[in-house]
């Protein structure tokens, strides 16, 4: 058995050192660098899959901390969930990669892009392939820190390098719960690795409160609600960074959390029914917010928190498969939407989709592909969409939980709704302005048209066209035997005709009838649309609530240390200086002066006495008469 | 062992500073050979010393001891272990270090290479000696050196800050000093001897070690420095030159912490019980007070001075956990936040020999002028941000660790600290680095090759402590199981 699944991260991160500190040298070559490492990475990670199919397992590689009484080991975790995720992120890693180099070609910091990136796909394999909580955590921070670079990778655009700071602390909020979580989790079981959290026990509430926390964590990173508010932000940074990072793979890492320890969340049913219904605000609030937004990049991103709102529902109601299912098939699509936004982007420089209008007829790969993936993501049948969704409503269907069902089938509408108003609005109808358009470059068509084959096949090894391959690949080893899902037409009908009806809702408003229906359903539902159209005030909200105060506080509290504490000191040293001055004064009037009375004194008197000293023997000889008188007439008194 | 290698290292500074009295004023290239060459000396004893340390024994190594004033049992006893063996070659590493960065200083050069040198052997000998009167002078000794470093060569308000320095600082040592006498006067036969007086620590009484306890408590807390005796600690950083904020920050802040590991909690173990729980609540006042301080700062020099209030609340912490995994953390702490506080100085006084001037709102725009320095500043930054793989995170991580079973509220406030603290460390680098390039700073040229030098050695050591926390944690933990031992905390 070789062990070779750690050599995965390895790769991009010689790439991302020999870029960071050659790259100005390297000029294009840092791209085919960046590539090739991911290249790499992407046959490792299918030679581990090999692995994995003919009984290798994880393994451990060597102790990180070492106390008296407990000892971290490292190691790799090799099981289908990684290794899916592995394929799936080193594959469409190496595709984004390609497509940049189209994308960035012009940028003055190609290859510190490309540096980033590199550090990006490091950072990630390496959670993916982390065995135990803290091991996790740190790469965790370490893809956060990539979001945060690559956000502000335009960072001479202050929103760019605002948004960068947004995402890092709105994230790094969930993460403080996700360490404590950690701590919890530590102080009950002495024992941080996944693969411990099979056999525990006891102590029902402690391990809900480290379940709940731990999703804290993936809230902020899979940008649920109520931390979703960075992720639209984060479409600042360049288009294949939001391909890959904000819509494929990092923000997918929440799901992945969940489903990692699903374990602790299927035995402690109330932190999962919280997944659930986190997951179902989510899905519904974004997908509503996705209706009435005007920015093509940002559309995509609320239709990202959606979709991931949507697997955490999945996730929740208990569909381990259904839930990672979709993290899959959502990763190819929603990847090869990004990149043709970015396509488009690339072609007419304007981001507002009330601006653009028939670009499908001289972008036509890019336009075909944009297709294909809005038709996956609104769930037609056979697209990759239609069966992971179709799973995902299965689950919920069967859980029990009507409330969460109605959520999923209003967002599936949604779905397909708002993204056709976007192919609509972009690729058909007129130019509502003046549009430069034309086809981009081959690096760029070509990732698009293999991720569109993605799009359309990547379903089937989890269809029961296949038998449900995926879903007995994936399944839960501990105790949790596949689940044995036969087709549900009902359901399958029912999410098809709800895609279809949110496709023809958008044709009838967008193509149809243009500009008369959508404006007077606006102008009918005007508060509505005004809650919508300025995403539910979270940011107004936040800043009102969080953000000034925070800011108030600090700068109270600054001048609370400058005014009082410090004054206080200052004050001290002034009362002293007060008190030595009296003292001082004391001391040259009070004591000094007492001295100098005394001697003034003693001196006043023998100036008197000094006149007795006359020198003159008469005058003596008088003074010695009078003396012995006196002394005579005394005895004689006293007698 | 065959030769003295702590005093080596203590006094080859101090010998340097000798011998550069008698090199004429006008040398100035002598003087700062001189000057580096003794630093160098230091370093590379302790570099030795690292190397020849046997850190699975939790006792003193290398000891010396040599009677000194024997009518009152005062002895020159010096001996390293596993809780100062990390301080001193951070000590060594910062003198050397800012040594070099003091080659920008351009007036009166031979009173500032004695000065430094006798600040430096002060600071040395602190983590060496074991004699409390020695311990006591040599605390004392690097009072002087820093007065006038601050009082010379500081900049607008030095005399102000310089004083407030000197006399904060001695305030607190009085108090200390009482302590010393106390514990001298009330052990059997008296002994100044620190190892022979955490033996005592059954005998005397709750009453009396609390009393001992808070007279060390104000020495230290002024050092460390503990909210509300802080306040001297941004004064002294925004007006002392840059090598001296450097070790400032990087070293005089850590003789407070190793002040209550060395003394205060081994010595007087029932009344460190009896204070857990206060410390605690120190230490997250000074994190999240610190940090919101921290943010609401516009010099950036000011920032970083209380951005190191912040971070010695995990210290703090750590100690008050009285646990195995707290106490790590709290000491590794100390040493992390020297290298990377050290290095955040340096970069400040890198960015303002430049533009002469720290305040943040006058920058932007920076990363496209100066990519290395941005680079640099970034790599700072996230590790003082408790950025996971850089060393700062791994310290604080084991603080809160150690920290949470005992204290659980205290920690999840503590924790979120963090936040601020990302908070305001990311608005820093935004309003340098980032946004529109500012018009202002169009000639302002990267970081230079000697500066480079100073940021090196400890960005890598920044990389490899945080991505093999082992590689430094190893010298310190059997000391540490044995001192918990001693105190009886908890053993995890």
């Amino acid at each position: 058995m070789v062990k070779f699944a750690h050599l995965i991260p390895i790769f991009p991160f010689a790439a991302f050192v020999i870029n960071i500190f050659f790259g100005r040298r390297l000029k294009k070559a840092s791209a085919l660098i960046a590539i090739a490492a991911c290249t790499a990475s992407l046959a490792l990670s299918l030679w581990t899959f090999l692995g994995l199919l003919k009984g290798q397992g994880s393994y451990p590689l060597f102790d990180w901390l070492i106390f008296e009484d407990f000892t971290l080991h490292v190691g790799v975790t090799i099981d289908s969930l990684t290794c899916a995720m592995l394929l799936v992120v080193t594959s469409i890693g190496t595709l984004i990669q390609i497509y940049s180099i189209g994308y960035m070609s012009q940028d003055p910091r190609f290859s510190r892009f490309f540096a980033y990136l590199s550090l990006f796909m490091a950072s990630m394999l390496g959670l993916l392939l982390a065995d135990n909580f803290l091991i996790l955590y740190m790469f965790w921070e370490g893809v956060g820190l990539c979001s945060y670079l690559l956000i502000s990778f335009w960072f001479e655009k202050i929103t760019a390098a605002k948004a960068g700071m947004k995402a890092f602390i709105t994230t790094r909020i969930g993460d403080t719960g996700f360490l404590i979580g950690i701590f919890l989790l530590f102080v009950a079981s002495r024992d941080l690795s996944f693969a411990g959290l099979s056999h525990i026990n006891g102590n029902t509430g402690l391990y809900t409160a480290a379940a709940l926390l731990i999703f804290c964590g993936a809230i902020g990173k899979s940008a649920q609600f109520p931390l979703h508010v960075w992720l639209p932000d984060a479409m600042e940074g360049p288009t294949p960074v939001s391909a890959l990072i904000h819509a494929a793979t990092m923000v997918a890492a929440g799901v992945y959390l969940v489903a990692r320890c699903f374990g602790l969340f299927l035995t402690h049913q109330p932190a999962l029914i919280c997944v659930a219904y986190v997951g179902a605000i989510t899905t519904v609030l974004a997908a509503s917010i996705a209706t009435v937004n005007n920015d093509i990049k940002r559309i995509l991103a609320y239709s990202t928190i959606s979709q991931l709102g949507f697997m955490m529902l999945g996730l929740g109601v208990g569909g381990y498969s259904a839930g990672t299912f979709h993290l899959m098939t959502h990763a190819f699509f929603k990847a090869l939407l990004f990149l043709c936004a970015g396509s488009v982007i690339h072609s007419v420089h304007i981001q507002d989709i009330q601006k653009m209008g028939g670009i499908f007829n001289k972008m036509k790969v890019t336009g075909t592909t944009f297709i294909i993936a809005g038709l996956a993501i609104s769930g037609v049948p056979p697209f990759s969409g239609f069966w992971s969704k179709d799973e995902i409503l299965t689950e919920i269907f069967h859980s029990g939980h009507p409330a969460l069902f109605v959520a999923a089938a209003l967002t599936s509408l949604l779905t397909a709704f708002y993204m056709f108003r976007l192919i609509f609005l972009v690729l058909f109808g007129k130019p509502r302005s003046e549009l430069h358009l034309h086809e981009s470059p081959k690096t760029m068509t070509i990732p698009l048209i293999i991720l569109a084959v993605f799009a359309i096949f990547a379903g089937f090894p989890g269809s029961p066209l296949m038998n449900n391959v995926f879903q007995s690949f994936i399944h839960l080893e501990a105790g949790h035997a596949a689940q044995e899902s036969s087709p549900d037409y009902f359901i399958m009908g029912l999410s098809t005709l709800i895609a279809l009806s949110g496709i023809a809702l958008a044709y009838c408003l967008y193509i149809k009838q243009k500009k008369i229906l959508p404006q007077a359903i606006r102008s009918r539902f005007a508060p509505l649309y005004q809650l919508l159209s300025n995403k539910y005030y979270f940011d107004e909200l936040y800043d009102f609530l969080f953000i000034k105060p925070c800011g108030r506080i600090a700068k109270t509290l600054a001048g609370f240390d400058l005014g009082v504490i410090d004054g206080a000191v200052n004050k001290t040293a002034e009362i002293v200086v007060i008190l030595s001055k009296i003292k001082a004064w004391i001391d040259t009037t009070i004591v000094d002066g007492a001295v100098n009375l005394t001697a003034k004194t003693v001196g006043l008197f023998s100036k008197e006495l000094r006149k007795i000293q006359t020198g003159s023997v008469q005058a003596y000889l008088l003074f010695a008469f009078f003396g012995l008188v006196l002394m005579m007439l005394f005895k004689l008194i006293v007698k | 062992m065959s030769y003295p290698i702590l005093t080596w290292i203590v006094f080859a500074p101090l010998a340097g500073g000798l011998f550069i009295l008698f090199v004429p004023k006008k040398s100035v290239n002598l003087i700062k050979a001189i000057a580096t060459a003794a630093t160098a000396i230091a370093l590379t004893f302790s570099i030795l010393l690292l190397l020849k340390f046997n850190y699975s024994n939790p006792a003193m190594q290398f000891v010396e001891k040599a009677s000194w004033i024997p009518s009152i049992n005062i002895w020159y006893h010096l001996g390293v272990d596993g809780i100062s063996v990390g301080l001193i070659f951070l000590t060594t590493l910062l003198s050397f270090l800012a040594c070099i960065g003091s080659f920008g200083i351009k007036t009166r050069q031979k009173e500032y290479y004695f000065l430094y040198l006798l600040l430096s052997t002060g600071m040395l000998g602190t983590f060496t000696a074991l004699d409390l009167f020695l311990f006591y002078v040599l605390w004392e000794i690097v009072l002087v050196p820093m007065y006038f470093l601050i009082a010379i060569w500081g900049g607008p308000r030095r005399e102000y800050a310089a004083i407030k320095f000197f006399i904060y600082t001695l305030a607190g040592s009085v108090f200390m000093l009482l302590g010393i006498l106390a514990l001298y006067f009330s052990s059997m036969p008296h002994t100044f001897n620190i190892l022979e007086l955490t033996k005592y620590s059954g005998a005397w009484t709750l009453g009396f070690q609390i009393i001992v306890f808070i007279a060390f408590y104000l020495g230290f807390a002024v050092k460390v420095p503990v909210f509300p005796f802080h306040t001297w600690l941004p004064d002294a950083h925004v007006e002392a030159p840059t090598p001296i904020s450097v070790l400032l920050a990087g070293v005089l802040l850590k003789m407070g912490g190793y002040g209550f590991f060395r003394i205060s909690f081994p010595i007087l173990s029932d009344a460190a019980h009896y204070f857990a729980l206060p410390f605690a609540f120190l230490g997250t006042i000074n994190i999240v007070y610190g940090a919101l301080v921290a943010m609401a700062q516009t010099d950036f020099k000011k920032m970083v001075a209380y951005s190191s209030v912040s971070h010695m609340g995990f210290v703090m912490l750590g100690l008050a956990s009285l646990t195995v995994t707290g106490f790590n953390g709290a000491l590794l702490e100390m040493i992390n936040h020297g290298v990377i506080t050290g290095g955040m100085f340096f970069l400040v006084g890198v960015l303002y020999d430049r533009a002469h001037t720290r305040d943040l709102n006058h920058f932007g725009g920076l990363g496209v002028k100066m990519p290395v320095y941005g680079g640099l500043l970034s790599v700072f930054a996230l590790a003082s941000l408790g950025l996971p793989g850089l060393s700062g995170f791994i310290s604080e991580f084991l603080s809160l660790l150690g920290a949470y079973p005992v204290f659980k509220l205290i920690t999840t406030i503590s924790v979120l600290g963090l936040v601020i603290t990302a908070g305001y460390f990311l608005y820093m680098l935004q309003r340098i680095l980032l946004g529109p390039a500012n018009e202002k700073w169009a000639g302002i040229t990267d970081i230079n090759k000697r500066e480079l030098c100073t940021l090196i050695p400890l960005m890598i050591l920044i990389i490899i402590v945080g991505v093999y926390p082992m590689s430094a944690l190893k010298y310190q933990m059997t000391a540490i199981s044995a001192l918990i031992q001693k105190i009886g905390g908890f053993a995890f």
